[in-house]
């Protein structure tokens, strides 16, 4: 056998003043790390096969558990980080690619963490979301530049169609396959009740979740699975997606041993074939290709759907999103450099790609300042953490918001990042059965319901503050933010102000 | 009448409405120490085989033949919930051959033990239900 | 409407509580020829062995007939006059009724023996009374020789072992139990027994008796100081004799109506369809004695009810060994033993039968059940629930509609 390099990056500590030894630990881990010992009644584990999901940890029902890093230490070094050290090991072991899931963890700026909200005070009053009207809906899609008239004078409605939205949230994609029955079902309920949209992602629609539609965004992506004419006047929208945040440039794989049952007859493809998005569409290399692909689906559907192009947040994403926007599609959707995934190698994940804060501020100065902003809404994605982060992203000049992270967080998810595994032992990544039922929608939804409402009233709290009783009169209001701890050319980019500066 | 309904397709097989259920029955204040190095005996039980699982307590029927068949009066409805008198009961196990769920068994204090839907233990919702992680157990009205 | 009831057992019991859960004001009035409250007969051997007092032997609380509203007479009912629609006392008293049930449980048979005369401490076990006279008797040094190694000889001899010398138990038959356990079965409770003292001979009676020994067919002379008779039980029917039809008990349909109009029957005294065996019995068990009479009541108060699932059924326990049978014990056989633990089932035709489970009980209403449901055995998974019952051997659907 040969010499294992690698020592657990986390150790199960378990009190044993306090385990009762009921084997919830045991029969819970889907990566078998607890075991029983039935001549001393007693728990052991297996630290090395722990991925640190913590779903012994909430399940105990003593709180014997915990789980902690280890301290194992390479020699010091700043450079050769045990992390790097680590990584390196299993690479000589194994000759692989490097796989992770969900999103970018590595030390990078937050802005918004370095961005601050502007609140009234004597000047102008702020305003009590619990006494005053405060409106968060949001539309979504194309604003007519003109206004139109009939030969008789009378204004023609020449609206493109919209999306309505209780709040400026969506639940961006993710597909049946990457995630289970039971959490899309989950997010479709949450959806219908909050009054937002979910999104299929590319791997097609459930026949279950149709009923769900006036909830829903339909994706078609390089793969084109599942995509047909039903399919796509099921939702309220067709998202055209060009790329993701966490994995710009590359296609997407789900392993053949994923594509089974239900998974496979949604996405059209024969069971245990391997369902491999190509990285790009092979029909689009410019804009007016593009624009062929959006005008088919609004042919498809009649003009009837706003089109969602969604691209991941890279270099050049302003002068992209420009050709977007004269593409004929209604939604730009950017996806930021932090935005989760089902799996994606590592090393595109944690360097490829840039943060959404200054891919959202470049693409709306550059729309603005030609003049073709209200061709299109902007939704932004890619780690929203909290409704502060919303509210910031607003004021920068989204429409909306996606979140993914946030919304499996509610549902269970403890960012152990072992989706790729498909063992997810909280039922949300994984279509092992036994796994799968983990996650119950009646729970499941009725989190994620308390978790915007929740978000909705802060942001009406904070709007409130700001003296602002409209999240439309929020959008791309950037006076509204302070950068702390930025140089120039970030506050330049963002086109805010920094700290202690008036107007 | 509120009942404890249980559907196994939510059910996950993790045990802990027995450890509730048997914490509930100590009146002890810390799981930890009332049923540390305790075999537990619990009146809601887990069938499992195959992956598939589900507890079993007393349904409680509207027709019980456990306190029909009860030879010494030990087993009576009230207000729609069957109780056990432990003073009474002489362990004959009429009930256990009576009840056609099992959901009756031997208690530790030489009398037989059922769900008594915690009126003697708790303050409303059963330990079972309330320890039950997916929702599997529930406590409901239904007709 | 005026309802009486002779009998203050389990079946007269529930035939107060069948007509209160429809009549709440009707004239209910109970007869019993014993003067106690009502109580549980099984546990007169429970009181000897000090388990039970007399005052948990209760089998319903001491408001029982005021809260039920019952009128409760100590008397005998010495006639029954289907005419006038009258119950004639030994007092001479004449109580009318609307609608009568007869709950008259049954008696200790005692064969004419030769000899028994000369016996002077001579008991039988049914009663309360008996169980008191018995209590009376015994004593440290005393021999004690019971006739019947059925379920009242072996309580009996439980109840009483610690109390005196030493007990024999003999029986006609070849084992021990035999209206509810086969051989093997037989053998595993009567070691057990054998095991804290009590001494059994079997396959032989009593030829004759002495003052205080019996001589057996075989010669053996036992000597004894109490003598306790357990050889079975008989219907008590006279009092519906000319008026009702009576077989070997009062026959009853499944609303617990006699042939007489008006009148119903409950209980020990009755002879009832047994759904294991497709046959009339007399199933003189305490939960069918219930369970008919609280259907007798509900009919007899304008209800309806039909009590159509008796199956003979045992459940007891000889010091801390538990035994559990059910339905009748005919067709192929699945069997498992281990130690203590004994499980037969019988089936055919798709059907379960009977069960005998020894030791290890849990969860035997499963069996119960299926004996009583007359439950396809193609519709469950039999093997698994042969091995373990439990309602995991149902399908899903099943399972569903019996637990949300």
């Amino acid at each position: 056998m040969a010499v294992n390099f690698l020592y657990p990056d986390y150790e199960v500590a378990r009190n044993y003043d306090r385990c009762i030894s009921c084997r919830a630990c045991e029969r819970q881990c889907a990566n078998e790390v607890h075991e029983y010992l039935e001549d001393s009644n007693k728990m052991v584990c297996d630290d090395a096969k722990c991925v640190n999901c913590h779903r012994c940890v909430s399940l105990c029902p003593t709180r014997a558990l915990k789980i902690v890093k280890s301290n194992n230490t390479y020699k010091e070094n700043q450079n050769w980080t045990g992390k790097t050290i680590n990584e390196l090991y299993r690479q000589a072991n194994s000759g692989g690619v490097l796989l992770s899931s969900m999103g970018n963890p590595e030390n990078y700026p937050v802005y918004f963490d370095k961005i601050l909200i502007n609140a009234s005070q004597v000047t102008n009053p702020s305003i009590d979301p619990l006494r005053e009207p405060m409106e968060t809906k949001v539309f979504l899609g194309a604003k007519p530049q003109d206004i139109e008239r009939n030969e008789k004078g009378q204004i023609v409605n020449n609206l493109p169609p919209q999306i309505s939205l209780s709040m400026p949230i969506m639940f961006s994609a993710m597909s049946y396959g990457s995630i289970s029955y039971n959490a899309h079902e989950s997010l479709a309920r949450a959806a219908e009740k909050l009054g937002i949209l979910y999104n299929t992602g590319e791997g097609g629609l459930h026949e279950d979740f149709y009923r769900y539609g006036k909830n829903t965004i339909v994706q078609v992506a390089s793969g084109r699975f599942g995509v047909h004419p039903e399919y796509l006047n099921s939702g309220v929208a067709v998202e055209i997606k060009i790329g993701q945040g966490a994995k710009p440039g590359i296609g997407g794989h789900l392993p053949g041993a994923k594509i089974v049952g239900d998974i496979s007859r949604t996405r059209m493809i024969p069971e245990r074939s391997d369902a491999i998005s190509p990285a790009p569409h092979h029909d689009i290399y410019s804009i007016e290709d593009l624009r062929q692909l959006v005008f088919s689906l609004k042919e498809a559907t009649d003009y009837k759907k706003p089109v969602i192009v969604k691209i991941a947040a890279v270099h050049n994403v302003a002068a992209i999103a420009s050709g977007i926007a004269r593409s004929g599609a209604d939604i730009i959707a950017i996806d930021g450099f932090r935005g989760g995934t089902g799996a994606a190698p590592t090393r595109i994940r944690d360097h490829v790609g840039i943060p959404i804060e200054l891919a959202l501020a470049g693409v709306d100065k550059r729309l603005r300042d030609e003049g073709i902003r209200g061709n299109v809404s902007l939704v932004i994605g890619g780690s929203i953490r909290s409704s502060a982060d919303i509210v910031k992203a607003v004021a920068l000049g989204a429409d909306c918001v996606y979140i993914a992270t946030s919304a499996l967080l509610a549902l269970g998810c403890h960012l152990c990042r072992s989706c790729h595994g498909g063992k997810c032992n909280w039922g949300i990544a994984t279509q092992v059965p036994e796994l799968v039922k983990r996650l119950n929608p009646d729970i499941g939804y009725k989190r994620l319901v308390n978790l915007l409402t929740a978000w909705q009233h802060e942001i009406m709290e904070m709007m409130g503050g700001m003296g602002i009783n409209s999240i439309e009169s929020l959008r791309g209001n950037r006076l509204m933010l302070r950068g702390v701890g930025l140089n120039e050319k970030e506050l330049e980019i963002l086109g805010i102000k920094h700290a202690g500066e008036g107007l | 009448m509120k009942r404890v309904y249980v559907n196994e397709k939510w059910c996950l097989g993790c045990h802990l409405c027995e450890y509730h259920c048997a914490f509930a029955g100590t009146n002890g204040k810390d799981m930890a120490r009332s049923l540390k190095d305790i075999k537990i005996n619990p009146k809601i039980k887990i069938e499992e085989k195959d992956g598939v699982s589900f507890a079993v307590s007393c349904r409680h029927c509207h027709e019980p033949l456990c306190v029909k068949g009860c030879i010494t009066g030990a087993l009576s409805v009230s207000g729609g919930v069957i109780t056990i008198d432990h003073n009474r009961c002489v362990s004959c196990y009429t009930c256990i051959l009576s009840c056609p769920y099992g959901a009756i068994s031997p208690s530790d204090d030489g009398a037989v033990q059922k769900c008594e839907l915690c009126v003697k233990t708790s303050k409303g919702t059963p330990a079972c239900v309330e320890g039950c992680p997916n929702g599997a157990i529930v406590f409901e009205e239904r007709g | 409407m005026k309802y009486v009831i002779i009998g203050n057992s389990a079946a007269g019991i529930g035939t107060v509580e069948g007509i209160r859960q429809v009549d709440k004001d009707g004239e209910i009035t109970v007869i019993s020829n014993e003067p106690h409250h009502t109580y549980s007969r099984p546990l007169i051997s429970y009181l000897l062995l000090g388990k039970v007092t007399e005052e948990k032997m209760k089998y319903r609380s001491d408001d029982f007939y005021e809260k039920n509203k019952a009128r409760f007479i100590h008397a005998a009912a010495n006639e029954i006059d289907a005419k006038t629609k009258q119950v004639v006392l030994d007092n001479g008293e004449r109580v009318n009724f609307d609608k009568l049930l007869v709950a008259t449980g049954s008696s200790a048979f005692v064969p004419p023996f030769e000899g028994l005369a000369l016996v002077k401490d001579k008991f039988t076990f049914m009663s309360l009374d008996d169980a008191h006279k018995l209590n009376d008797a015994l004593a440290p040094n005393k021999k004690v020789l019971i006739i019947g190694a059925g379920l009242i000889g072996l309580k009996c001899a439980e109840g009483i072992l610690k109390r005196v010398a030493h007990i024999t138990v003999i029986d006609l038959a070849p084992r021990i139990l035999s209206s509810i356990l086969d051989d093997e079965g037989a053998k595993v409770v009567q070691s057990h027994i054998e095991s804290k003292g009590i001494e059994f001979k079997l396959s032989g009676g009593v030829k004759t008796f002495e003052a205080n020994a019996a001589i057996l067919d075989n010669g053996q002379k036992i000597d004894f100081d109490i003598l306790v008779l357990a050889v079975g039980v008989r219907p008590n029917t006279a009092l519906l004799k000319d008026i009702a039809y009576i077989d070997r008990g009062i026959a009853v349909n499944g609303k617990s109506e006699t042939s007489a109009p008006y009148i119903y029957a409950a209980g020990d005294c009755t002879q009832t369809y047994d759904v294991s065996s497709g046959q009339n019995k007399i199933m003189a068990l305490l939960p069918n004695a219930y369970m008919q009479g609280e259907c007798a009541g509900l009919n007899m108060a304008g209800g309806e009810k039909n009590f159509n699932k008796a199956i003979p059924m045992n459940a007891i326990g000889f010091f801390g060994l538990h035994v559990v049978t059910a339905g009748n014990y005919s067709g192929d056989t699945y069997f498992k033993a281990d130690g203590n633990n004994y499980k037969r089932l019988f089936y055919s035709d798709n059907k379960l039968n009977g069960y005998i489970l020894i030791g290890n009980v849990e969860k035997a209403g499963i069996y119960t059940s299926l004996i009583r449901e007359r439950t396809p055995l193609d519709s469950i998974d039999f093997a698994l629930v042969c091995e373990k019952p439990g309602l995991m051997a149902f399908t899903k659907e099943d399972r569903m509609a019996k637990l949300s």
